[in-house]
């Protein structure tokens, strides 16, 4: 008899929503978790898209320490002197609970949400190591956490994105890194008051901003802001294969950024509180693993689900319908005594099935196009900054119709490189 | 307000396991273009070269996020990257 139905190992979004979903079915379970304290090693830009916690916990927002909800979405073109920007605010960003999103910050947050999983009956157990599957011959059997070797029918992978226990299973291949970008990050704390006034925000109403150009100084990559209640998360993210051609370190990038002029203002008086760095899977389906084996399944970071389209980024909302797919087989699993690859199938159809990897076919183009589009991080920046210059600038010079005035921009550019960009552009994102 | 990387890491908290380093380089199994892509990507800047040009690694504030790992997985013996023990590497009080 083993010592668990279930053990999960890594307590994210995706292992605490497993881990709560079969616990409240009744199953008997153990969550593993290597940092200090729960959500202790979790970075994430910082948005979490609320509709898969909302399907487990309905109204989780009213309990959980979500920062703010957002209710103001930017993308801004960012030149070394200019930044143009499409920035959409709208009531109707918060009306739906299933719709909104919300900042957080994860070493609370991850932390409240493994309680959740604890409370319904989980066993909770770090800081502990998983350093393997535990095998009887070829079976996994259960994990190795430094001495102890603890036992169950079926284990749960949800350790994150250098998930070095999925490719022990023989489920996943090393990461390259064409597959996988660096985000680096600083909490920079603010009076809320101060963030209400310089974002034009009111009491728990968040803005999220994402921004190209500079930030990655013309290489695939880009920058982002979120605000929190009482803090600005702020950072960049950037394609590992890129940095070989880099002219600068990441974090000098990371430092540029927060000086350019359109940054400096909404940053100034803030006090830096942390600094953290965190891999990001962003190659979609391309990187998809094996998603079950013998009494083993992958979820969340680990499996690469995440989407980045360059106006949204997305992954915890994956990881989490992920952890809750993976609940359902193996409880499926329990219930006819196969937890073979096939008695786990279950995950991999509920998944193909579901926005996940139904969302990921969708952009399937969009790592592609986002690495390949040279001109997204040069060139259109340029372009814009160009066009609104030109439009917005009055001097004694006779002036001419906005047409004659936008239309050099685009053919310095190439209608062709516009025409094709655009056209790959709506295929892809 | 300028910050240099060392002073961002002197705000996080770390729980450094001397003498057990979960990251171990040996440099002459890479390459000279990986070992200034590490000094480039590394977003702790925990990755430098000497005056011989030779490969300088610093495990103290590590963030752990795995991206010399990534960059090392084409030349086998370059590195052997583990997570942290137990209790040990950094602990992020926001994230």
């Amino acid at each position: 008899m083993p010592d668990y139905d279930a053990i999960v190992v890594g307590g994210g979004p995706a292992g605490s929503a497993a881990a709560y979903c079969m616990a409240r079915d009744g199953l008997n379970v153990l969550m593993l978790e290597r940092g200090d304290a729960m959500g202790s090693k979790n970075v994430s830009g910082g948005r979490l898209y609320a509709h898969s916690l909302e399907r487990i916990i309905p109204g989780f927002a009213a309990t959980a320490p979500v920062e703010r909800q957002v209710v103001r979405e930017t993308v801004s073109l960012l030149t070394e002197e200019s930044s143009v920007s499409l920035d959409f605010t709208s009531s109707r960003l918060a009306g739906d609970a299933a719709a909104a999103s919300y900042t957080v910050l994860r070493a609370e947050f991850d932390a409240w949400l493994a309680r959740q999983a604890e409370e319904a009956g989980c066993d909770v157990v770090n800081p502990a190591r998983v350093d393997d599957l535990l095998r009887d011959g070829t079976e996994v059997v259960g994990v190795v956490a430094g001495e102890d070797e603890i036992t169950a029918e079926a284990v749960v992978l949800a350790d994150g994105v250098n998930s070095l226990l999925a490719q022990k299973a023989g489920l996943k291949k090393e990461l390259s890194p064409r597959q996988v970008a660096v985000g680096a990050k600083e909490i920079i704390e603010l009076p809320r008051e101060a963030i209400n006034d310089r974002f034009g925000l009111a009491d728990g109403e968040g803005q999220a901003r994402l921004f190209a150009g500079v930030p990655s100084r013309g290489l695939v990559g880009g920058g982002f802001l979120y605000t929190n209640r009482e803090s600005i998360s702020l950072g960049i993210v950037m394609g590992v294969s890129e940095l070989c051609r880099a002219t600068e370190r990441v974090p000098d990038m990371l430092e540029s950024f927060k000086a350019h002029p359109a940054l400096r203002p909404l940053l100034a008086g803030g006090r830096t509180v942390e600094y953290s760095a965190h891999l990001v899977p962003e190659a979609g389906l391309g990187m998809l693993p094996e998603l079950v084996g013998d009494r083993v399944l992958v979820a969340g970071d680990a499996a690469g689900l995440c989407l980045n389209l360059g106006y949204t980024v997305r992954g915890m909302d994956l990881a989490i319908a992920s952890g809750e797919m993976a609940a359902q087989a193996v409880v499926e699993a329990k219930a006819r005594g196969d937890f073979s690859r096939r008695g786990l199938a279950g995950y991999a159809t509920r998944l193909a099935e579901s926005f996940v990897l139904k969302d990921l076919k969708t952009y399937s183009k969009a790592p592609d196009f986002i690495e390949h589009t040279a001109r997204l991080y040069t060139t259109y920046p340029a372009l814009a900054e160009g066009i609104l210059l030109d439009l917005f600038r009055v001097t004694n010079t006779p002036a001419a119709r906005a047409f004659r005035r936008v239309l050099p921009h685009l053919k310095r550019t190439g209608l062709l490189n516009l025409a094709r960009d655009g056209w790959k552009g709506m295929g892809a994102i | 307000m300028s910050m240099r990387v060392e002073q961002k890491l002197a705000l996080d908290k770390f729980n450094v396991d001397e003498g057990n380093p979960h990251i171990l380089v040996d440099q002459e199994r890479l390459d000279a273009a990986t070992a200034r892509t590490l000094t480039l990507a590394c977003p702790a800047g925990l990755y430098t070269l000497d005056d011989k040009g030779r490969l300088v690694f610093e495990v103290a504030g590590c963030l752990e996020c795995g991206t010399c790992r990534v960059l090392c997985a084409h030349a086998p013996g370059g590195m052997r990257w583990n997570h942290p023990g137990p209790s040990f590497g950094v602990q992020y009080r926001f994230g």
